[in-house]
């Protein structure tokens, strides 16, 4: 049985593509055969987050449109043997997904052996965003400290809770993990920004991981290599221990705190 | 904390501030998550009425709709200020 993992936040701009792409690599990493799926249809980026861009040549609206198979349309990894990305359309207006072609296409991933299937939704409300989260087994809502973000979280949190169709079954709800990105430990511990227990108060779900602002965020972005395959950075161990956690193991968060300040900086501030 | 700060303005906690208003927002969007779309006007219009009469704050009234055994139970609570405070507002 495959599971079916919807990272969604509401707000755009957040970190969806890059935590799509971050936890896609991980599992894979982890052993499980994976695919993840760009569902913002006119808008694809998780191709260039993932860094095969120049390899697509059908997407998820051909396959569901039937003009070319799975097997085709999957793009595989070339860092890792067990990976594959399934780009949106660029060309083709939001209508182009449909509930029974994504569900269709859900389940033959299923059938063909992939473990965990990632599906990468759009910022909004809209069609594209419902149709991200509709079957979903879990879902990460991808949070920044900050109000705006928060809030639509919640709005999120609302729908995974009443339009999905384990919702619509009334069966076992939609498992859902927090994940905040663009933590800043100084920030926090100044009082100019959120906290991670402020956030998960407000919400009340668990989170799942927390990965601190990092300009190795932006640097792997720019190569194309999701940062969690970046040993040096933080943030890309950050988000190894959130894909542990996933994996129902029990990790300690780490980066909460802000690195001790040196003397002089205590003394004069900065 | 530096020994130079003092000469900084003391700067208000921001993280406080935000985590208060989301509370606020957070809870009475909850509240009228699922129920029908008319709500939140129902609310501030009777938040407006309420107010020609007591100066309440804008949180005050909260609108609530359950169902229990297919009767459905609009649930309306409006916190009223303190009447000390209440005296005190009205002195000035």
């Amino acid at each position: 049985m495959a599971e079916i993992i919807v990272v969604t936040s509401g707000k755009g701009g957040v970190g969806k593509t890059t935590t799509s792409a971050s936890l896609a690599t991980g599992l894979a990493q982890a052993g499980k055969k994976v695919a993840v799926i760009d569902f913002d249809v006119g808008l694809r980026n998780l191709d260039l987050i993932m860094g095969c861009e120049r390899r697509v040549v059908y997407d998820f609206v051909n396959v569901i449109n039937g003009e070319a198979s799975l097997k085709q349309a999957l793009i595989k990894d070339k860092r890792l043997e067990n990976l594959y990305v399934l780009a949106a359309s660029q060309t083709r207006d939001k209508d182009a997904l449909t509930q029974e072609g994504v569900e269709k296409v859900l389940e033959d991933l299923a059938a063909d052996g992939f473990d965990y299937i990632v599906c990468d939704s759009p910022a909004g409300i809209e069609k594209g965003a419902h149709l991200a989260m509709y079957l979903a087994d879990h879902a990460v809502v991808v949070v920044n400290p900050e109000v705006s973000s928060v809030r639509d979280s919640d709005r999120i949190l609302g729908l995974l809770s009443s339009k999905t169709r384990r919702a619509e079954r009334g069966d076992d709800a939609v498992r859902q993990h927090l994940l905040l990105t663009r933590y800043n430990p100084v920030r926090v511990a100044a009082g100019e920004m959120l906290s991670v227990t402020d956030v998960e108060e407000i919400l009340g779900i668990p989170v799942v991981g927390v990965i601190p602002e990092s300009e190795q965020v932006l640097a792997a972005s720019n190569a194309g290599v999701p940062v969690i395959l970046n040993a040096e950075a933080h943030a890309g161990h950050a988000y190894i221990d959130a894909v542990a956690r996933l994996l129902g193991e029990e990790r300690a968060m780490r980066f909460l705190d802000a690195p001790k300040k040196g003397l002089l900086k205590r003394m004069f501030g900065g | 904390m530096g020994i130079l700060d003092f000469l900084r303005a003391k700067p208000q906690h921001s993280a406080n501030i935000a985590r208060e208003r989301l509370r606020i927002i957070v809870a009475q969007e909850r509240s009228t998550r699922g129920g029908p779309d008319y709500l939140p006007l129902l609310r501030s219009e009777l938040l407006e009425v309420i107010c020609k009469y007591v100066h309440v704050e804008s949180d005050a009234v909260q609108i609530n709709v359950e169902s229990d055994h297919g009767q459905e139970l609009l649930e309306l609570s409006v916190t009223l200020p303190d009447p000390t405070e209440a005296k005190a507002h009205s002195g000035t």
